[in-house]
């Protein structure tokens, strides 16, 4: 009986590893079922229509993951045309490029973050000069050259500053006009500081260094520095930073992190979540954001929502703006199939001309994006409005220097040392940002 | 009998081995080939000699990294094994409700790793905070947090096989030892461990190769914070293979050095516990 109990149980085991072989191979059919469907067509022909091909698109976005879901499948309605997107988790990108990229249903559309992302995969990028959507580029700043060759085309322009609390920042006895210098922004901070209790709110939401919200500070933070070191010196890329402004640099961090809703030392384990969740329930005035966090703390009221320029004490801060820029340039895998490029590059072009495509990449309700096409349409995002009234007022733009930082190891590397320094503020600890800013670019450009 | 086994062992065998091949052999002489090579993708690789072997000696993170899993494999094989015995000892008495100990001591390792680490996380900067700390902050609270983390997870496991260990040793020779005058002590050194040998054996083995080994619970307790100091060798590797531009090769190379590290460590400890073994 036992036996034959045994015996049961062993072909149970087996009929389920059969099983398990069987759904596995059922799962692969419809990734080779798409196969035989492209080479049944006549390759070669690439130019006459984008029907034979399909697209693949390694989003980059999060944020944006549904709408382009959503966008892919009215393309797929409108023309018959198979769109795929897959999105990156947060910070997960260039992983997840890598292992897609080496199979043999690459992304056929993939982006990079700039120079630095381009040397890494060049030799994957297709030109995109003389194309259609070339074509459709408000300016030809937009275009990610390598050498001759247009590798990438930005399809978004993004802004960040400081966005605050109307009401709070009233509450608390100041309005946006009393804050027009990194002295002005100070003194209100550490005033609220100092009225925390009484006032039942912080100046800064938790400067967060979890991988979720810490690149606001080794990347976005890190960008004043770099920006007006860049503009002094008259460049706009560097083997070896000098760290001029590195002192305005510590300035800054000192005022987030210690004016903000936790000790320093908790910074650590703080999340873009926990910073979202405190700027939306009032429990702090000022949160360092850009335009593509819109949708994120639209919930404390439009009328509320303003956003100041990040001060850090240098340059003319009178007429000194918000950071705008792009860090997102689309490119076209050179190494996909020939129609595949074909119908990527028309499912591009649909997205920045046609009615559809427009309404989902520029309107508030979907991405809310600027685009540098000349289809992009008003904004309803609230944020992209009051970026634009600052270009209207002639302020100068802060330009994203940070494309130009050498790789992601130095970011992160600096993201530690700007961790370590919040928790115990010494200068022997700032002096090991100043290695991860200074010396450790000059090591990492020339790698 | 023996005939159809000699016809159709091709049939049984061939689909494991088939897994085998796909899952184990190809990756495995591909990560031996691709050491030697400059690649951004796996499927388009340049030969470039022993470069990134070079390239991996001047990295004094990755030599960081192999002493503090050094230390923590040590620090960990200590504390599970020893706990792990004395709590298969003190359950293989006759206490009411051992089934549901047993039971509840294993349930930490049905637990994914990276799932246990970010619970874990949340447990100890829930601690930490009342004192306006964070585990992140100094590499002796992420070193502590991924030894209790790994020791709660792997006690039961290895509580489990030391039960079986004991359970397996006849009663008698406990019993004679015990006529014969010896004392508690006497025979847990005596007769206990070196009837128990196969089980430690098998027990350091697990725990030494899973420390070297560790990287789910690394990545999500810690992710190597703060600066590195507590990024054990699996996470250095992948760190270096997927974080950085142009090193995919020497991630590469430094996964082949840690196969070469683990194995070798693996089969010293394999030899010196086995020698120690007593036939019954």
């Amino acid at each position: 009986m036992k036996k034959r109990l045994l015996t049961l149980a062993l072909a149970l085991v087996m009929a389920l590893s059969l099983a398990a072989c069987g759904g596995g191979s059922g799962g692969t059919q419809p990734a080779e079922d798409s196969q035989p469907a492209g080479d049944s067509q006549p390759a070669g022909d690439s130019g006459d229509s984008g029907a034979s091909g399909t697209v693949y698109y390694l989003n980059f976005k999060p944020e944006q993951d549904g709408d382009w879901q959503e966008l892919a499948q009215l393309y797929t309605q409108e023309t018959g045309v198979e769109v795929k997107v897959q999105t990156a988790a947060s910070g997960q990108y260039e992983t997840q490029l890598m292992s897609e990229m080496a199979k043999t249903e690459a992304p056929t559309l993939f982006q990079i973050n700039g120079p630095v992302g381009l040397a890494n995969w060049k030799d994957y990028c297709y030109d995109l000069s003389g194309s259609a959507l070339a074509g459709e580029l408000s300016s030809d700043d937009f275009a990610l050259m390598d050498g001759s060759s247009m590798s990438g085309i930005a399809y978004v322009i993004e802004t960040y500053g400081l966005i605050y609390n109307k009401a709070l920042l009233e509450q608390a006895g100041y309005t946006a006009d009393d804050i027009k210098s990194f002295a002005d922004l100070k003194k209100v901070a550490e005033d609220i500081t100092a009225r925390k209790d009484e006032l039942g709110f912080s100046a800064f939401t938790s400067a967060g260094m979890d991988g979720s919200s810490d690149w606001r500070f080794k990347t976005h933070l890190a960008n004043l520095p770099i920006y007006f070191e860049y503009e002094a010196d008259g460049i706009g890329d560097t083997e070896a930073i000098k760290g001029t402004y590195l002192d305005n640099y510590r300035a800054v961090w000192d005022l987030y992190i210690n004016n903000c809703t936790c000790a320093p030392t908790l910074l650590s384990a703080k999340t873009g979540d926990d910073s979202v969740a405190e700027f939306v329930t009032e429990q702090a005035v000022f949160y360092q954001n850009g335009t593509w966090a819109f949708g994120d703390v639209a919930d404390i009221g439009e009328e509320n929502l303003g956003m100041l320029p990040i001060y850090i004490g240098v340059g003319d801060e009178a007429s000194q703006g918000l950071c705008t820029g792009t860090e997102n340039y689309w490119c076209v895998n050179k190494n996909a199939k020939p129609e595949d490029i074909q119908a990527t590059l028309d499912f591009m072009y649909w997205c920045v001309t046609s009615e559809t495509g427009l309404e989902y990449l520029c309107s508030g309700d979907h991405m809310g994006f600027v685009i540098p096409f000349k289809g992009n349409l008003e904004s309803s995002n609230l944020l992209v409005n009051i970026a634009n009234e600052y270009v209207a007022n002639g302020t100068t733009s802060i330009k994203w220097c940070f494309p130009t930082m050498p790789s992601e190891e130095w970011k992160n590397v600096l993201g530690s040392a700007l961790t370590a320094y919040a928790a115990d503020q010494t200068d022997a600890n700032w002096e090991t940002v100043r290695a991860a800013f200074v010396d450790n670019w000059a090591a990492e450009k020339s790698k | 009998m023996e005939k159809s086994i000699k016809r159709y062992f091709p049939v049984f065998l061939g689909p494991t081995f088939l897994a085998f091949l796909i899952g184990f052999i190809v990756p495995f002489l591909m990560g031996i080939y691709l050491s030697f090579c400059d690649f951004r993708t796996v499927t388009d690789a340049k030969f470039n000699g022993v470069q990134n072997y070079v390239r991996l000696f001047q990295d004094g993170e990755f030599v960081h990294a192999f002493w503090f899993t050094a230390l923590f494999t040590v620090t960990t094989l200590i504390l599970i094994n020893v706990i792990a015995f004395a709590v298969a000892l003190v359950l293989t008495r006759e206490i009411r409700g051992t089934n549901l100990f047993r039971t509840v001591f294993f349930m930490p390792n049905l637990i994914g790793g990276i799932v246990l680490g970010y619970v874990w996380q949340l447990i100890f900067n829930g601690i930490l905070s009342r004192y306006d700390l964070a585990l992140k902050i100094s590499a002796k609270y992420g070193f502590w947090g991924l030894v209790i983390l790994i020791c709660w997870q792997q006690i039961g496991y290895m509580m489990i096989i030391y039960i079986a260990g004991l359970q397996s040793i006849p009663g008698d020779l406990n019993e004679a030892a015990e006529i014969d005058g010896a004392n508690g002590w006497q025979r847990l050194w005596n007769v206990t461990i070196p009837n128990m040998m196969p089980s430690i054996t098998i027990c350091t083995f697990l725990t030494l190769t899973n420390g070297f080994k560790l990287f789910d619970q690394n990545l999500s307790l810690t992710a190597g914070e703060p600066m590195k100091q507590t990024e054990m060798l699996a996470l250095n590797i992948f760190n270096t293979f997927y974080g950085r531009v142009g090193y995919q090769g020497v991630g590469q190379a430094k996964a082949v050095i840690f196969f070469i590290l683990v194995v070798s460590l693996g089969l010293i400890q394999l030899n010196m516990t086995r020698s120690k073994e007593v036939q019954q």
